[in-house]
């Protein structure tokens, strides 16, 4: 049955103990992070691989959480900021940086110290255009290849730019109307390289997709029998790829030899959106990150940007906050059974059963945030709204049919009773299933130290033996204060990472029932502290905060340069990183299992393509 | 014994297959057609099929659902101001929408040039209007709220989907209709702003007397 561990324990912030430590292993290779509201150290780039091995091996922060580049294009230099935690101990992310020039921009791949920089890396190279040497596959993962110029740097303008920063001053007191397609789409903003004429461009033939997947003879087990290689593209238009995700891989007979995932096919430029906006105004655009868990993203950005305007969250808040983000756990996780069974060929039934349940949790969200979906409910510094007093609305339209549900009764039947008897009935349905046990036992296995290599988090971390849950690693809001166990598994293969998702969903209604007499207790107290500004002001610095998302670590990363708008803002998404093991954990398995061991990831494209 | 799982999931969805016959007897046509039956086809207790006739029925919504803004006006029949609208043109909605989908033209006084609180024109683009609530809820005039109407298909999507003064503008009576707990809320706020107001005014007076 289910081991759960004890809570680990808490580890103190980075002391100067081991920066001390670093200096005297590498003289005159760190320098101590001197800005104002900055933190953590800055590393020569020449020692940035030495330096990153002794971080992870003696300093023991065997887990890189981020990495991502920032332009200070007044300073003429990029800056990778990477933040490394112990998967061990918990407690805060070690935080250390590298710059390099703008104009020669290159820096050493941390990709032989942590895997999980593998994407990571390709990303910054994408967007930002900085060189990671020693990377063995430094290619565009978000734009396609053919695509001029890198979006995220602070001179890049967008086809429909207008101004750098929101509000736009075209909109008032003068704001005559315009459509954004009016506006050229072939203008003076759109980047070509030099030369470039129509005449002479052919598309894009992807080349760089297919250069690692070179068929050979060999083929794998049946040596007698004389077999050739085939490249197949699975998705980006089929189901099984949980939107536009795309897997160009090299099979042999039905077996998988190589895989090559494509994404970026809903890419939409989303830090750069957030760098325009307000810092108030991105809290609508987190919904469309990994849009089931529209709340915990939510949650996570309102408490990054708490941290720097240090501003304090009332107790009836954090107690919504965390209601919110284990029902939408709860939901997610139900969310995953359906179409994971669904990978597996049990054709929509499991599907239909869950949804049944999460409509009645998106009502909840609906009756208090107003939608189902984007939610758009935590504000810098507490709720948008109390709980409603009923769920339901009045009839206004003919056909409209009108219910009037007290909140009270509707979550304690939810949390009580529905919640935990569907649970039963999902395990009482699918767990001893032979089918799923003959087609998810032992598929997938990813051995626990690959799993913190490969930078994985959330469920399928713990399904691989470590019980790393930011809940307990590094606890937020209020969940120090909370009972609950952190679920972990030991097989590492799809039966046991289906597992534990049934595991934290009994957790999570665990954590429920204990919110519930909470939420009695602080009826009518204050929901949203402080003077509600819509445009904040955030202090000179960055910050790095993460939640624990039913997918794993959300985390996000933003620089305030003391304005309305984010100088940058960086989304640690937890799908995107998850995919760098895809490869990994496929090699091997049968076309069909792929399907499965994708599905078992739980990807949301909004999260990965951002 | 190989098999028995699958049994037993069959039998789960058995189950799920009967409990709607059960649901159904139970409540017999009332379970479809009146709003007692509806109530607790979509509550946390109903174990029958909880689908939704739409369009022939719509779930109402709840009053804090937020889709496209609207503009709230005086009554057509008001004694003093017919059909006036309560915004001041002041701009904050036009700030702090995060797509920027509101576009406002201030108004001016024809004879002096100087604004004046009422708006000469408003624009509110809803292909790119994200739902996300922040004009009504930053509004410090109620002067601008969500609407419950989801329904906006049109025939023609380069000019119908351009929302201008007119066709934004509803009267108060309209919003109270939607939400009534909050439009009730907001009125005793207003008239307790109202008051203190006075108050300090008559307090400001009777120190300039004294």
């Amino acid at each position: 049955m289910t081991d759960m561990t004890p809570d680990t324990p808490i580890s103190d912030d980075p002391t100067g103990d081991e920066i001390a430590l670093l200096e005297e292993k590498f003289p005159g290779a760190i320098t101590i992070e001197d800005r104002k509201g900055y933190e953590g150290i800055i590393i020569d780039r020449d020692k940035l691989v030495d330096v990153a091995r002794t971080i992870r091996d003696d300093l023991g922060y065997d887990l890189l959480n981020s990495a991502t580049c920032v332009d200070y294009i007044e300073d003429e230099a990029f800056e990778m900021v990477y933040h490394a935690s112990s998967t061990e101990r918990g407690g805060s992310p070690f935080t250390f940086r590298a710059r390099t020039p703008r104009d020669v921009a290159a820096l050493p791949s941390l990709i032989g110290v942590w895997r999980s920089a593998d994407f990571q890396e390709r990303e910054a190279y994408d967007l930002m255009g900085v060189h990671f040497s020693g990377h063995p596959n430094l290619k565009r993962i978000l734009m396609w290849e053919g695509f001029h110029g890198h979006p995220l740097r602070k001179d890049w303008r967008e086809p429909f730019y207008e101004q750098d920063t929101k509000p736009f001053d075209s909109r008032w007191p003068g704001g005559h109307v315009i459509r954004a397609e009016y506006t050229n789409p072939y203008g003076k903003n759109v980047q070509y390289p030099e030369g470039f004429t129509l005449e002479d461009y052919h598309g894009d033939i992807e080349e760089s997709v297919y250069a690692g997947l070179a068929t050979t003879d060999s083929g794998i087990g049946i040596q007698h029998l004389r077999t050739d290689e085939l490249v197949v593209n699975l998705g980006p238009q089929h189901p099984s790829t949980h939107g536009v995700f795309r897997m160009a891989v090299t099979v042999d007979g039905e077996t998988v030899t190589k895989l090559e995932p494509v994404m970026g096919y809903l890419h939409r430029n989303h830090e750069k959106i957030g760098e325009r906006n307000t810092w108030l105004g991105n809290m609508p655009f987190t919904d469309r990150l990994d849009y089931l868990t529209s709340m915990i993203n939510n949650v996570g950005y309102a408490m990054t940007v708490e941290e720097m305007l240090g501003e304090e969250v009332p107790f009836r808040a954090e107690v919504i906050r965390v209601l919110m983000s284990e029902l939408t756990r709860v939901v997610s996780h139900f969310w995953l059974f359906g179409f994971f069974l669904n990978d597996l060929g049990a054709f929509l039934t499991p599907a239909v059963y869950v949804i049944t349940e999460r409509d009645l949790v998106l009502d909840f969200f609906e009756a208090a945030a107003g939608s189902r979906m984007m939610c758009n409910y935590m504000r810098f510094g507490g709720v948008a709204y109390d709980l409603p007093a009923y769920i339901g609305g009045p009839a206004i339209f003919d056909t409209d049919r009108a219910r009037r549900i007290d909140t009270r009764r509707f979550l304690h039947d939810l949390v009580y009773e529905r919640l935990p008897r569907v649970t039963d009935e999902l395990d009482r349905y699918l767990t001893g299933n032979e089918i799923l046990i003959s087609r998810t036992k032992g598929v997938g296995v990813i051995s626990a130290e690959q799993a913190i290599n490969y930078g994985l988090t959330g469920p399928l971390l713990r399904a691989a033996g470590v019980p790393y849950d930011l809940r307990r690693a590094d606890p937020y809001g209020i969940y120090d204060q909370l009972d609950f166990d952190v679920a972990v598994r030991y097989n590492s293969d799809l039966y046991d990472r289906y597992l534990i998702r049934l595991d934290e969903v009994r957790q999570s209604i665990r954590i429920l029932e204990q919110i519930l007499p909470m939420l009695d207790e602080t009826e009518g107290q204050e929901y949203w502290a402080g003077k509600r500004p819509y445009n904040h002001r955030v202090p000179e610095g960055d910050n790095y905060a993460r939640v624990e998302n039913a997918k794993g670590e959300l985390g996000f990363y933003v620089v305030s340069d003391g304005g309305q708008n984010p100088y940058r803002y960086h989304v640690r998404s937890s799908s995107f990183i998850n995919l760098t093991a895809l490869e990994e954990m496929s090699i091997g398995h049968k076309v069909a299992d792929i399907v499965a061991i994708l599905g078992a990831i739980d990807i949301v494209l909004g999260e990965v393509d951002r | 014994m190989y098999g028995v799982g699958i049994f037993k999931g069959l039998g789960v969805t058995i189950r799920h297959f009967v409990n709607t016959y059960v649901d159904d007897l139970k409540w017999g046509v009332k379970r479809y057609q009146t709003d007692e039956g509806f109530e607790a086809r979509q509550s946390p207790d109903t174990t029958g099929i909880v689908t939704i006739s739409y369009p022939e029925e719509r779930m109402a919504v709840p009053e804090r659902f937020r889709f496209v803004p609207f503009l709230v006006t005086n009554e057509p029949d008001d004694p003093e101001e017919p059909n006036a609208s309560w915004c001041t043109s002041c701009g904050i909605c036009a700030k702090v929408c995060p797509p920027q989908c509101i576009w406002i033209v201030r108004g001016e006084d024809p004879e002096t040039g100087r604004p004046i609180p009422d708006p000469a024109e408003f624009y509110i683009d809803i292909d790119i209007c994200m739902n996300c609530g922040y004009c009504a809820e930053f509004c410090p005039f109620d002067a601008i709220k969500m609407d419950h109407n989801y329904e906006l298909s049109s025939y023609d999507r380069t000019t119908a989907h351009i929302h201008d003064k007119e066709r934004l503008s509803k009267p108060i009576s309209y919003w109270q209709k939607i939400a009534p707990t909050r439009a009730e809320e907001e009125r005793l706020a207003r008239e307790h702003k109202e008051a203190a107001k006075a108050i300090k005014k008559a307090m400001r007076k009777r120190k300039k007397s004294a």
